[in-house]
């Protein structure tokens, strides 16, 4: 894969303008890049925006609004890929991925080895996800179903840049990849983004912050908090590590096992659901790998084991509070 | 029931046309109708006698349809079969060898072993893929029809399914989809009666899977899939209209299984008045005795095809039984694109 470096001139952007850089300068240098899904037309140009002017600039022709039909539009998105395009579709939810998983599931991630190589797939599936204002349906993080699908890679940025970086990378990426977005990211934190093609690479993780104490591995939404804990235990003496993952398949062991070699503890923090969560294996990974350097279990935090629940009063996310417990707990242990 | 495989036959779309295909092609689907049964006998003797440790499903009744499929079509056209794929892709020019190999799970295989008889391709002739997910091809077809469409190009996209798959969302989804956009795509349903075990009856409200078709929007005909000439005539009018550009078309072929579900499966359950009258029409051997009745080849010809097709068939057994078993290393290979070494996952 090409990694671009960042040069040239940069501008603040918000993660969703980001993603439709990324779209755009896809589309620009390649015009085999499709865009496919409900509602991605102008002038709507998708219900979070992303896809907005797109399909003024390139046309309904690249930018193609479809029915409401998931299994249609990676179905669609599987063919076009078999003859040389490079489909980006996109499924308005997480949640409805589970309409189109047999697509998925059965034909995007497994077409490369049961045709013996012949045959790859190399689809870009954009998806949403985060916030509890539609409810249980419209909220679940299901990345683990996919880091434990064989032959899909599963990508989530944590902020504009890497919005951007990664999204474009994903497009050219000669596997299926799924990308998941953020709402909660989409229109918050804003950063200064290269105009021009730029792409991050898929499969390495991002050390944000180095440390000496405690290991905290996060991606996507959880970043942000991540960092704000490492400020606050700082001030109370305990200095640690920050890993984005940026990439949950294929998963960056090294970068976590050098740094939990240094720091001899890790804590996982996601908003998926704990219970057979990305953490689990994360953590079983650093266990199996390090046992015998560890001066504590590993910690993990994620969402409760519940549906996402509709009334913000009942969030069951790993918060602030609940991360610093359990690491001065780890570091005390 | 043996009426209802006469009336559904005369309800069916048109005479034999007036011309026919030329003698080559004349001599390449007979062969091709006879490869197949030849071979599918083959490799439900070498599944029952447990030779071949694979599930295999059975092709035979679909022996005319997959013929006048490889006269109706050109090479650059494309194709997306099932996992009851071996008609379909001898009428595409896949190798033999390769389909048989491959059910053996051998390297010579066309996915090298790993894939499996349902897991079929050969891109170089237009067989693109084949699902063992029922109705999971006609989303995947359309994509592929898109690309022709994006490309500009006339070559055109058919996919097979049976009966079975008119229930599942995917059929529903793609149907409209293609209709939508004018997609030159031809679903052709080879209407076997059966789904798995269940017959058509009792799975379908409506069993007039081309009026379903129509109210999507596209033209819908029904064929004798028995008659390898009338399904010609029709795929060859469909392919043409579908290559001008008139959007998609939904060709019903009206066909019976003469076996069961898999190579292995009890079907003591069909009708034996209703399988009998099936029999009757065997697609090859009629289509042997019409050949001959009108003069078109001699007995002579005739019999040389069948050496032909005899001999295809016995190297091909061979071939694969003597092809070797993939290597352990041959496990991690085709995850990903570069098989990225993921320490630890394994």
């Amino acid at each position: 894969m090409t990694v671009l470096e960042n040069r040239g001139l940069t501008e603040p952007m918000k993660s969703a303008g980001a993603m439709t850089s990324a779209l755009e300068c896809a589309m620009t240098a390649d015009d085999k890049v499709i865009i496919l899904g409900e509602d991605v037309a102008d002038p709507i140009g998708g219900v979070f925006k992303v896809t907005k002017g797109l399909s003024t600039k390139f046309g309904t022709r690249r930018v193609r609004a479809t029915p409401i039909s998931e299994q249609a539009i990676i179905g669609t998105a599987i063919g076009l890929s078999m003859v040389g395009y490079r489909p980006v579709a996109e499924v308005m939810f997480f949640d409805f991925i589970t309409v189109a998983m047999d697509q998925i599931v059965n034909h995007a991630a497994k077409l490369r080895y049961m045709s013996g190589g012949a045959t790859p797939a190399p689809i870009t599936i954009r998806t949403t996800v985060g916030g509890s204002r539609f409810g249980a349906q419209h909220a679940q993080s299901l990345e683990a179903w996919f880091m434990h699908t064989p032959g899909i890679k599963v990508v989530m940025p944590s902020g504009p840049r890497d919005a951007k970086g990664l999204l474009e990378s994903c497009i050219f990426d000669d596997d299926p990849c799924l990308y998941i977005e953020h709402m909660g990211l989409a229109f918050s934190t804003t950063e200064d983004v290269p105009v021009a093609d730029f792409r991050l690479p898929l499969g390495k993780a991002n050390v944000i912050r180095a440390g000496t104490d405690m290991t905290i591995i996060s991606y996507g939404p959880m970043v942000r908090p991540s960092l704000e804990v490492s400020t606050t235990l700082a001030a109370d003496g305990i200095d640690c590590e920050v890993i984005d993952l940026r990439t949950l398949s294929p998963l960056d062991l090294d970068t976590i096992f050098e740094s939990v070699t240094k720091t001899r503890r890790a804590a996982v923090v996601h908003e998926a659901t704990q219970f057979c969560g990305p953490g689990a294996e994360i953590s079983s990974q650093i266990h199996e790998q390090l046992f015998g350097e560890l001066l504590a279990p590993v910690v993990r935090l994620g969402a409760a084991y519940t549906p996402v629940p509709f009334s913000t009063a009942l969030s069951g996310y790993p918060t602030h509070d609940t991360i610093v417990a359990a690491v001065q707990s780890a570091v005390r242990a | 029931m043996s009426e209802m495989i006469t009336e559904a036959a005369a309800a069916v779309a048109g005479e034999r046309p007036d011309d026919l295909p030329d003698r080559a092609d004349l001599a390449r689907m007979y062969e091709l109708m006879l490869t197949t049964t030849l071979a599918d006998n083959k490799a439900r003797e070498e599944a029952k006698a447990g030779r071949l440790q694979a599930a295999f499903y059975p092709v035979r009744g679909l022996e005319g349809v997959c013929a006048a499929m490889s006269a109706a079509l050109r090479k650059d056209d494309q194709l997306v079969s099932t996992y009851r794929n071996l008609g379909d892709a001898l009428a595409k020019g896949v190798s033999l060898r390769s389909i048989i190999a491959e059910l053996y799970g051998r390297v010579g295989g066309a996915s090298k072993g790993k894939g499996g008889g349902m897991h079929l391709h050969d891109t170089s002739v237009g067989f693109m893929t084949t699902t063992g997910i029922v109705g999971s091809g006609l989303p995947i077809a359309a994509g592929l029809a898109l690309g022709a469409q994006l490309d500009q190009d006339d070559r055109i996209v058919v996919v097979t399914f049976g009966d079975g798959a008119t229930s599942i969302g995917a059929f529903h989804e793609a149907m409209n989809l293609a209709a939508l956009w004018r997609l030159p795509l031809v679903f052709l349903c080879q209407n076997n009666r059966w789904g798995e075990h269940t017959p058509i009856a009792e799975y379908a409200g409506n069993t007039d899977l081309a009026a379903r078709a129509a109210s999507y929007g596209m033209t819908a005909l029904k064929v004798d899939g028995f008659d390898p000439i009338k399904t010609w005539s029709v795929l060859r009018g469909a392919a043409a209209a579908v290559r001008r550009g008139e959007g998609p078309m939904f060709i019903e072929a009206i066909t019976y299984r003469l076996t069961g579900h898999t190579g292995t499966a009890d079907f003591s359950y069909v009708p034996a008045d209703e399988l009998a009258a099936a029999l009757r029409r065997d697609p090859a051997p009629t289509f042997r005795k019409w050949l001959c009745e009108n003069g078109l080849f001699t007995e002579d010809e005739l019999i040389a095809i069948e050496r032909q097709s005899e001999d295809v068939v016995a190297d091909a057994f061979g071939f694969a039984q003597a092809s070797p078993l993939p290597g352990s290393e041959a496990l991690h290979t085709d995850v990903f694109a570069t098989d990225p070494p993921v320490e630890g996952v394994s």
